[in-house]
């Protein structure tokens, strides 16, 4: 692959299919909707999570909570970092306290990003636990960290990066992988 | 964006892009301090000290709480039963505060210029907290964030500070910082407490208040220190109230929706009379919460961001 050339590894449809599939899982795994609440962490899992509780109320006619995480005060690297990520507000006006709480992402790949939402739920309140949807699951793990519902399992070399657009952030929905600059 | 300070000194050299980055993240900070745990970890195993020359209370405390809810140590020197009792010059205060590796020092002093001394001196942050009758930056930030957030903007906003201009650092930052942001400010008071030249910092001087106060969208009101009536000032504190005391009156000609300011501590019934103070209109219990979500940003800003070195280069 030259550098910087892109590939398509998921389309609108198969984006759709996906989270479709993922709506049904944790359907199954919880038991329906009881307790259960979604968070998505800023930016792109904030779409994926409302669309997942769109899906769920779809199949299961109920609706559940549907929160927005930021995890920029609980990022491991802000002192290393050359610029400010801006800060922007956690909306989780609920309670999170023995729930279900499934957290959603659009890219696992180091766990950092999980690792701190974690963190930031834990100071919200005490979830009954925590289960984590990922769009991509692109391995190369630094932490004991593992999605409990994955869109698609898609092996790569730290040297390239996952590009996932949302209609909602994007205009277009679709993953395309790409060689970064070295 | 990079917030490239190594210090926050004053409004009067921060650009609007700056300000913009202080008020935004000022905002999520907010809802920080509405949660049950009020903690978050950024800056954990950072040190703030608070070295206040003056007295204070608000905005002493809110330094520490907005340091304490962001994970950082705080630590306050009170100058009363410091060792600068004992004749110690501020460098060597300074120089010792650097050697306990404090990370930030929040000073307040009645010099003008102190904070920037220090910050000369130091390789630690400096945040101005107050200096004698020239800035004190953090009061107007958090005004600004409270018109902000109550107006939606500065753009055409017409905004009177009503008091006493010459020994306000309040208003000194407040011009700065709003006419940068386009707002229309305006000076009401006495002749004897308005500084003649201060229409070079681009605003209008009215000494009558139904004039200056008229259609306006923000009132101001600055505390008004009783020790100047004894130089002279003005001739009594009735005299004052009667004229420049923001009431229900003189609240009939601004804006049906303004908004009233008040950077405390208020003299109750002096520049401010209790049903206005108290009233719709007032957000002067909001400023303090609003405080100390800017003086969070504000910190954070000034500690994260890459190495302490290469920005202050």
């Amino acid at each position: 692959m030259s550098p910087r050339e892109k590939v398509q590894i998921m389309d609108q449809e198969g984006i759709r299919r996906a989270l479709t599939r993922i709506a049904h899982e944790i359907l199954e795994k919880n038991a329906g909707t009881e307790d259960l609440v979604l968070i998505g962490i800023r930016r792109r899992g904030v779409p994926l999570a409302s669309r997942l509780s769109e899906k769920i109320k779809e199949i299961e006619g109920t609706s559940i909570p549907l929160g927005i995480l930021d995890i920029t005060l609980y990022r491991d690297d802000l002192s290393q970092l050359d610029y400010h990520p801006l800060v922007r507000k956690t909306e989780v006006p609920f309670s999170i306290t023995g729930k279900k709480v499934v957290l959603v992402d659009d890219v696992l790949y180091t766990g950092r990003t999980v690792r701190a939402a974690m963190d930031a739920l834990m100071d919200l309140g005490r979830p009954k636990l925590i289960q984590l949807a990922v769009l991509i699951d692109r391995g190369h793990r630094e932490l004991p960290i593992r999605a409990d519902f994955v869109g698609k399992n898609v092996p790569t070399s730290r040297k390239e990066q996952i590009n996932v657009s949302l209609v909602e952030i994007d205009g277009e929905d679709k993953v395309t992988i790409v060689e970064k600059d070295t | 964006m990079k917030f490239k300070r190594k210090d926050v000194l004053g409004l009067e050299d921060l650009t609007v892009e700056e300000i913009n980055l202080i008020l935004d993240t000022a905002e999520p900070m907010k809802e920080i301090m509405t949660r049950d745990i009020k903690k978050v970890p950024t800056l954990r195993g950072r040190s703030v000290i608070t070295l206040f020359y003056e007295p204070s209370t608000r905005t002493r405390s809110s330094f520490e709480l907005a340091a304490k809810y962001l994970g950082a140590d705080t630590s306050s020197i009170a100058i009363a039963t410091s060792s600068v009792q004992k004749g110690e010059s501020l460098r060597d205060t300074a120089k010792t505060l650097e050697a306990m590796a404090a990370d930030v020092i929040i000073i307040r002093h009645s010099a003008a210029g102190a904070p920037h001394l220090l910050a000369r001196w130091v390789s630690a942050r400096v945040i101005n907290a107050g200096d004698g009758a020239h800035e004190h930056p953090t009061q107007a930030l958090l005004d600004m964030f409270t018109i902000r957030e109550k107006k939606g903007g500065f753009q055409g906003l017409k905004v009177a500070i009503l008091g006493d201009i010459t020994h306000s650092r309040v208003a000194r930052s407040n011009i700065w910082g709003l006419t940068k942001m386009g707002a229309e400010v305006r000076v009401v008071g006495p002749a004897t407490l308005i500084p003649p030249d201060i229409e070079r910092l681009g605003v209008k001087v009215y000494y009558d208040w139904e004039e200056g106060l008229k259609d306006v969208d923000v009132i101001n009101v600055l505390r008004i220190q009783l020790e100047r009536q004894k130089k002279g000032l003005f001739p009594s504190i009735r005299e004052y109230t009667k004229l420049y005391g923001l009431d229900q009156q003189k609240l009939q000609v601004a804006k049906p929706d303004v908004l009233v300011l008040h950077p405390g501590p208020v003299n109750r019934g002096i520049e401010i009379s209790p049903d206005v103070q108290d009233g719709p209109h007032a957000a002067i219990n909001e400023q303090v919460t609003n405080g100390v979500a800017v003086r969070m940003a504000l910190l954070y800003l000034l500690m994260t961001g890459g190495e302490k070195d290469e920005i202050s280069a």
